[in-house]
């Protein structure tokens, strides 16, 4: 196993290089000079050679993927052009929210999908089978953003008034604040340190913080304001894992072992859960990775629609203005981010399966 | 139920003298796939309603309806058959933020995505082919160097990717459909090097070679034949995705520039006015749900009619 791991995480290696030298190449294909691109056309000659000479843009351009490279590991993804700071800075600002928003969705999805389509297999061809399964078609179907637009309209203003009203944009009510963790527990860290960066990281996933410091009201408030996003960003994933629960349900309550759990007698729901879900659960746990990636694509739009400020959010914000130190310091971390989940799964099957042996 | 009957005496009667070719076989199945059949119904009738949009739409769908009609931007859908009062214009599906007729823009929307998504598979499946088969068939280090790239490319959620590449490129619907042919290339070298290593040693290649036939001619006509149905299921499934990451790109504002009659445009131009005119942004939305949906049945039922493994019909049977 544990050789298994260290061979995994090597071979991922090369697709993380690969990762880093197409968003590199992606940023020096941006027609015209760089400088201009970067500081706007009014730009002297003597700024850009100073701009180049800053940049390493002089030097060859293997020496310039090096540099890149190793920049990207020290943390250092460039300066944002809108906002002349740091792209790393804005990550840790925004990334709890997408992460908070992803996590959910997926949580929601994983859930509902995974139960729908046990249930679909096992009434499978009944009424119930039928409509969720329509459901699904439809689910994976349906834009994600148009959906979260009709949300806002029926539980933000058809529903207004009555106790189901949902919020149709932000993150928290105007007014309300979290305050940190690490302030409430009296852990100072100088600003522009590591340590605070790491704090300040934390204390912006607003339900962590608020559990913490047991702020239920922000809690409530931040829990409030996730569910109309989440559960537009969740229909895709979840209709692919119903879909593929449902199939792979099938295929495993055919097998010999499924009638001989029956037929000794166990109940339909443990048979059902433990001989059969178990079984069934490898192809479905690949999905759930695989259809992290569309979570993250799918949160651009949806963060746009909420008004969420997370990095989906900034990364349209970046597009409109062309932003591009921004987008590529976003894709860079959240397709590295799918790479290491796809990881994560891969892993997971022997922990799954015990008869899967990773040699 | 009658139906298969029917069927069933059909293929006793014809067996005597007709071959059952794979092709039949698979096509006879793909008919007896409901969904796959809805799903060609509704291509059927969007490609009709795409080719004769100039006779379906009342109006001009860039025109602006200032001056001519006595109406307000924005406004509600009338439809006098439902008992909207007949001396006001109808429009079916209301009117949009720049006074145009919101139908004939819907309809006419119907060309440009049907456009999008049969251009950028065609597009990625023939570049997606040559890198696959050339890999697939010639081996070694070419082939190991184009798919550790494709990997690389897989490594990315795709609309993120495509979002960098329109970004580099610059905003356009050219330049949209070239980043989603781009971002969907992999799927089909994977598909169609696989089928290619799948046949590539069996006897009847080997028998094509012994009979002195060019690496390029048992490439084209013994083994890429092969890779067809899987290629076109993939394809099929392909030109959803492509419609519904064309439109979100377009509704982000990197694709189709106004005042293109496209749908996600159409959504992305109107989504501030979610509150005051819902149908603007209902309509469009509604219109991408079904083109994709109609994708996704197809494509989901040709699988199911090539693959007989996925299906549990035949097990039955």
């Amino acid at each position: 196993m544990g050789k298994y791991t260290i061979r995994r995480l090597l071979l991922s290696i090369p697709v993380l290089f690969g990762i880093l030298a197409v968003t590199f190449f992606l940023a020096r294909a941006i027609p015209g000079d760089p400088c201009h691109a970067m500081l706007g056309e009014k730009a002297s000659e003597i700024i850009c050679e100073r701009f180049r000479e800053q940049y390493g843009l002089n030097k060859p351009i293997y020496v310039q993927l090096g540099i890149y490279i190793g920049d990207i590991l020290k943390g250092n993804f460039g300066d944002s052009i809108r906002f002349s700071r740091p792209v790393m800075l804005i990550l840790i600002e925004r990334l709890p929210t997408t992460l908070e928003l992803s996590f959910f969705a997926i949580i929601l999805a994983i859930f509902i999908g995974i139960t729908a389509g046990i249930i679909s297999a096992i009434n499978r061809n009944s009424a119930t089978d039928v409509v969720t399964m329509v459901g699904a078609n439809i689910g994976v179907s349906m834009p994600v953003y148009w959906l979260g637009l009709m949300l806002a309209y029926l539980f933000a203003l058809k529903l207004k008034g009555t106790p189901l009203w949902l919020p149709p944009s932000g993150r928290l009510t105007a007014g309300l604040s979290p305050t940190p963790f690490y302030e409430v527990f009296g852990w100072a860290a100088e600003k522009e340190t590591f340590k605070f960066y790491v704090l300040e990281f934390f204390s912006n996933f607003y339900i962590f913080n608020s559990i913490l410091t047991r702020n239920w009201e922000v809690l409530f408030d931040t829990l409030k304001h996730l569910i109309l996003p989440a559960l537009a960003l969740c229909t895709i994933p979840l209709s692919i894992i119903a879909r593929m629960t449902r199939s792979s349900m099938l295929e495993v309550l055919k097998q010999d072992y499924i009638r001989a759990a029956r037929a000794k007698g166990l109940r339909k729901f443990s048979v059902i859960m433990k001989h059969a879900f178990r079984n069934a659960f490898l192809p479905i746990i690949t999905v759930i990775g695989l259809q992290v990636g569309t979570l993250f694509s799918g949160a651009v739009l949806t963060e746009t629609i909420f008004g969420l400020a997370g990095v989906g959010r900034m990364m349209f914000e970046a597009v409109t203005a062309r932003d591009f130190p921004v987008i590529q310091g976003f894709t860079v971390v959240i397709a590295t981010g799918y790479v290491f989940i796809n990881l994560l799964v891969d892993l997971s099957y022997v922990f799954i399966d015990p008869r899967i042996r990773l040699e | 139920m009658k139906n298969k009957k029917e069927n069933r005496n059909d293929n006793n009667k014809k067996k005597d003298y007709r071959s059952n070719s794979l092709w039949r076989l698979t096509l006879r199945r793909i008919f007896r796939q409901r969904n796959a059949m809805v799903g060609l119904i509704i291509i059927g009738i969007l490609i009709l309603v795409a080719i004769f949009a100039p006779f379906i739409a009342p109006y001009d769908p860039e025109e602006v309806l200032i001056g001519v009609e006595d109406i307000k931007k924005r406004e509600a859908p009338c439809i006098h058959f439902l008992g909207c009062s007949e001396d006001r214009p109808q429009h079916i599906l209301g009117v949009d933020g720049n006074v145009r007729d919101e139908f004939s823009r819907v309809i006419y929307g119907t060309r440009l995505s049907l456009l999008i998504g049969f251009s950028t598979v065609g597009f990625a499946i023939i570049i997606g082919v040559t890198i696959g088969a050339l890999s697939g068939y010639y081996g070694g280090w070419p082939d190991n160097i184009s798919m550790r790239f494709m990997d690389v490319l897989m490594a990315f959620p795709s609309l993120l990717l495509a979002i960098s590449i329109v970004s580099v490129l610059g905003p356009g619907i050219e330049n949209a459909l070239l980043a989603i042919a781009i971002v969907s290339i992999p799927i089909y070298a994977r598909v169609v090097r696989a089928s290619v290593l799948s046949v590539k040693e069996q006897t009847f290649v080997s028998a094509s070679r012994a009979l002195g036939a060019s690496s390029l001619h048992i490439l084209f006509n013994r083994v890429l034949p092969n890779a067809i149905p899987p290629l076109i299921v993939q394809g099929t499934l392909g030109i959803g995705t492509a419609i519904l990451d064309a439109a979100a790109l377009s509704f982000i504002g990197l694709g189709a520039q106004p005042p293109t009659p496209e749908w996600g445009t159409m959504l992305g131009s109107e989504r501030n006015q979610l509150f005051s005119a819902p149908h603007l942004v209902f309509f469009p939305g509604i219109a991408i749900m079904i083109t994709v949906l109609a994708f996704n049945l197809l494509g989901d039922g040709l699988r199911d009619a090539i693959d007989p493994r996925l299906t549990h019909q035949s097990i039955e049977e």
